[in-house]
């Protein structure tokens, strides 16, 4: 309950209300203001002290507001006209009566003193309740809180608490929190007994403590915990090493969906797309509008004119499945920007490759200058789907739902290349097209048309990419700038003209780049990649899977 | 002989440029009082100055992509380098005049450094930095040339790998702990050998300098194209396999190319840097390369006067152009060069021919009126 505490962010006024309208919901709630009343009034320290021991085993939510309260100076005291003296607090700006709830006209007094000793004791007193709450995963924090502070004092209050627990979370924690306290006990048997326990339970976060314990007094211990020490190194070790292959699959999904698109453009009709980037980035933006229009609506300047895209107005999870929409939506508008890009310009420079790569290059710039200008240089915020947000773990490695989406989402989108390149007449135009143009064209294959649908492809799935991408982080007109690097890097290291090359480089690089970058940072994990894929042309200047020709260009 | 006319031609202009560029235009700016209309202003020998630079990098382009066929997307990485080299001197010349009154850099001192790191010992001494910037982007060109056409690498995934590498240059010079000042770069200068940097003086020399080395780089490449070697070169270009096969060693003539494109770069760089007054990881971003190669692309590649007009006339249309319209420079840039490649591949150099090309067709088409044209369609079937 966050009612009372002094903090005005954390109280809010529709509780201090409901409190006030129901002075004594549970049946605690009297006994706990009585005696609270008698501990402010009192002017014995010991006794003082007393009475707050005995508020520990009062179930009630008034005690702990009221304690934080009087610890941080907030608890007055109010004399009325027959000398009768009201102890209040203030929450809000509000002067509120400890003994019934009510409120009350108060004028300004000095607060309430208190002494170390109290403090202290008010402290304890918070603690055990804090393990009491009535949330499981409040209970389980503030064991763990406790517990690291290794405190003696704490072990009472842990087993009372053991024998009435009922969840089993909090179980676990309890017996860690006492295995961890015991650790810094004197009882060398009961040490050896802990470290046991904590080994066999791989809890991580004892990790320290255990390695404080190596150097211990007692060679029997000391023995004991270097053992669990190096088994829990281990464990950590098997831990670290699925969560980097976890993130470096995810992050090689990213570069697969968003280096698939180049390595058809690229890899099979030669078309070097500079602009690849921008079209990545024309489907996060076109996600970033689905979403708007599912949501407030948009507002676009553009040179002088405005458009006003008018909102939906959704909420609750139909606004959340805009997601859904916005990627097939993505697909379609980049394949129709990839068209007018395949139909302006490449379509004339397919016999000069270098310079289709400068004619994209400056279409690029065009792009992101118009992205500018429609949607600022600031980046925009695109919102992730509560279903994409948050994260589980499996054996302590971390796995959040946004990361295992994009893996999921590279394989199907895999999969369906592969379905359309090998199952459908579309397929095996494409296919044909690329491996020989003439001959296709001789047997009366309608060539143009096949590298514009090619081309649409290959744009469309830079599109899919961009709507990935926006849900993992900003959108702005720089996005594609910092992928095309390694898309192009990805596509040439998997051997150009080969998909499955494609999909072993992209998930290689994210996996290396992953392991490299705690060891080293992001900027020099980076780095180090860039000139591995050089030296890696070096020994392999096709790629992983280069393309076997008879031609002497080819 | 219409080859002899076109060498006089040419030697003309060459005479007229250098006459103007580094008698006149530095006459004006010295002698001439600044209430003359005829006054050249610092500014303007300053803005110059940096065109010629420009000019020499968008050389070092052209021998490689005009000549040679080699799409270099990195070339900046050596004209930011040879910056940096000469950089390092002009940092260390500043002395105890900083904002720190140290002996080290500011930003070292800002960084915390105690001690001057060893590889910046040497650029103490300024030949020893004269020989660094040549130096420098010379043994980086040759170590990455060298891995890249002993293994065949070429065409766009040469242009691919260049971009690669200044890419992974441009992250590692923006890192604080790489000695070179982080993103802010050197900047600050105060002297050079003796003399105070920003004197008009100085300036000017720096400007006439620039001049001398696009002369320079002008002459050589202009030679070195009429050799054998220049034969081989385009050979290269046209056909690379037939000039392996006729037993040439290809990648050492490329080797060649590449390492003196980035020499001429590096010290194009060198004279830039203390115009410009300041050197960051920015010049090296593969944005600046790929301008580069626009500016070649507009004046003409495979002309060594292309690049020289490119450079100059797109850098003034930018300085034009990004006080007009600041909003819309890109688009023009972009715009530019996708009209650039799709209908004058040949650039601004190439125009002429352009027309009377299109004149001749026009000639046949009037004097093929009576035939139906079948010889018209396939020749604009290009």
């Amino acid at each position: 309950m966050s009612w009372l505490l002094p903090r005005p962010a954390v109280a809010s006024l529709w509780a201090v209300l409901a409190f006030l309208l129901t002075p004594a919901v549970r049946a605690d709630d009297g006994t706990a203001r009585s005696l609270l009343v008698q501990a402010i009034l009192s002017t014995n320290v010991k006794e003082q002290v007393e009475l707050i021991g005995k508020l520990e085993t009062v179930e009630s939510d008034v005690v702990p507001a009221v304690l934080n309260a009087w610890r941080d100076g907030a608890v007055f005291i109010h004399e009325g006209p027959d000398g009768q003296k009201i102890p209040f607090l203030r929450a809000d700006g509000k002067a509120i009566r400890i003994d019934d709830g009510n409120s009350i006209e108060a004028s300004e007094t000095a607060p309430v003193e208190t002494t170390t000793k109290l403090r202290r004791a008010m402290k304890s007193a918070l603690d055990v309740l804090s393990i009491a709450g009535t949330d499981p995963q409040a209970r389980r924090a503030a064991v763990t809180k406790l517990s690291m502070t290794q405190n003696a004092a704490y072990l009472p209050i842990f087993e009372a608490r053991l024998a009435v627990e009922k969840n089993p979370a909090v179980l676990t924690s309890l017996h860690e929190a006492i295995a961890i306290t015991r650790l810094a006990g004197t009882d060398p048997a009961a040490k050896i007994t802990a470290i046991d326990y904590l080994s066999k339970n791989r809890v991580i976060r004892s990790l320290d403590f255990l390695k404080k314990l190596s150097n211990d007094a007692n060679p029997e211990v000391a023995a004991a915990a270097k053992k669990s020490v190096a088994s829990m190194e281990g464990y950590l070790r098997i831990v670290e090493f699925w969560g980097t292959l976890f993130r470096g699959l995810s992050l090689g999904s990213i570069l697969l969906v968003a280096a698939l698109g180049l390595a058809i453009t690229f890899g099979l009709m030669g078309v070097i797309n500079m602009a690849h980037g921008e079209i990545i980035v024309v489907g996060a933006y076109t996600t970033y509008l689905v979403q708007n229009i599912f949501g407030a609506g948009a507002f676009l300047p553009f040179f002088g004119l405005s458009l006003n895209i008018p909102g939906l107005h959704l909420g609750g999870a139909l606004y959340e499945s805009y997601f859904l929409f916005a990627i097939p939506i993505s697909f379609v508008v980049a394949a129709i920007v990839g068209i007018a890009l395949e139909r302006g310009i490449i379509r004339f420079l397919y016999s000069r490759p270098l310079e289709s790569l400068l004619a994209t290059w400056g279409m690029s710039l065009v792009l992101q200058q118009l992205f500018r200008l429609i949607f600022g240089a600031n980046n925009v915020q695109v919102y992730s789907p509560s279903w994409l947000s948050g994260n589980f773990t499996i054996s302590d490695v971390l796995l959040g739902w946004n990361r295992l989406f994009v893996i999921g989402f590279a394989t199907a989108i895999v999969l369906l290349v592969w379905l359309l390149l090998t199952r459908t007449s579309l397929g095996l135009l494409i296919r044909a097209v690329m491996q020989n143009r003439d001959m296709a064209s001789c047997m009366g294959v309608r060539t143009e048309r096949v590298n514009m649908l090619t081309f649409a492809l290959g744009s469309g799935l830079a599109g899919l990419a961009g709507a990935f991408l926006s849900q993992l982080g900003n959108v702005g007109p720089g996005l594609g700038q910092s992928y095309i690097v390694d898309c192009f890097m990805t596509v040439v290291v998997g051997g150009v003209g080969n998909l499955v090359g494609t999909i072993y480089s992209a998930l290689g690089i994210g996996v290396v780049d992953q392991a490299l970058q705690p060891v080293l940072g992001p900027v020099m994990g980076k780095i180090t990649v860039l000139a591995a894929i050089i030296l890696f042309l070096q020994w392999k200047p096709g790629g992983l899977f280069p393309t076997r020709s008879r031609s002497l260009e080819g | 002989m219409a080859h002899s006319e076109v060498r006089r031609f040419e030697v003309w202009g060459i005479a007229i440029a250098v006459v103007v560029i580094l008698g006149v235009l530095p006459a004006l700016n010295a002698f001439v009082p600044e209430t003359n209309p005829l006054h050249i202003s610092n500014f303007t020998i300053n803005l110059y100055g940096k065109y010629l630079t420009y000019a020499v990098l968008a050389i070092g382009v052209d021998v490689l992509w005009g000549f040679t066929g080699l799409l270099s997307l990195g070339q900046c990485l050596f004209f930011a380098l040879g910056g940096y080299t000469f950089g390092m001197y002009l940092m260390l010349k500043i002395g105890k005049l900083g904002q720190y009154k140290s002996d080290l850099p500011d930003f070292m001192v800002f960084l915390g450094y105690n001690k001057l790191p060893p590889h910046w010992v040497p650029f103490y001494s300024f030949w020893f930095a004269v020989a660094a910037v040549i130096l420098v982007p010379g043994i980086v060109a040759f170590v990455f040339g060298y891995l890249a056409f002993r293994s065949r690498i070429r065409g766009v995934y040469f242009s691919i790998l260049t971009q690669a590498l200044t890419y992974g240059a441009c992250l590692m010079f923006f890192r604080n702990d790489f000695t070179f000042g982080g993103n802010n770069g050197l900047t600050d200068f105060k002297f050079v050998l003796n003399y105070d940097i920003n004197s008009a003086a100085t300036q000017r020399a720096f400007y006439m300098l620039s001049g001398l080395l696009l002369l320079g780089s002008y002459v050589f490449s202009r030679w070195l194209t009429t050799t054998k070697f220049g034969k081989v070169q385009r050979a290269i270009r046209d056909s690379e396999n037939r000039v392996l096969f006729s037993g040439y060693a290809t990648a050492n003539f490329k080797l060649f190319v590449f390492v003196y494109a980035a020499v001429i770069s590096g010290m194009a760089g060198a004279l830039y840097t203390p115009q410009v007054g300041i050197i960051n990881p920015s010049e090296m971003s593969p944005e600046k390369s790929l301008e580069a190669v626009v500016w070649v692309a507009v004046g003409g590649r495979g002309t060594l006067v292309g690049p020289i007009i490119g450079s100059v006339g797109v850098n003034a249309l930018k300085s034009w152009a990004t006080r007009a319209f600041p909003d819309l420079w890109l688009i023009i840039l972009g715009g530019l060069f996708v009209l650039i490649v799709l209908f004058m591949p040949k650039g601004i150099v190439g125009i002429p021919g352009q027309i009377q090309e299109l004149r001749k067709r026009l000639k046949r088409r009037e004097s093929a009126v009576a035939v139906p044209a079948g010889g018209a369609a396939s020749s604009s079937a290009e």
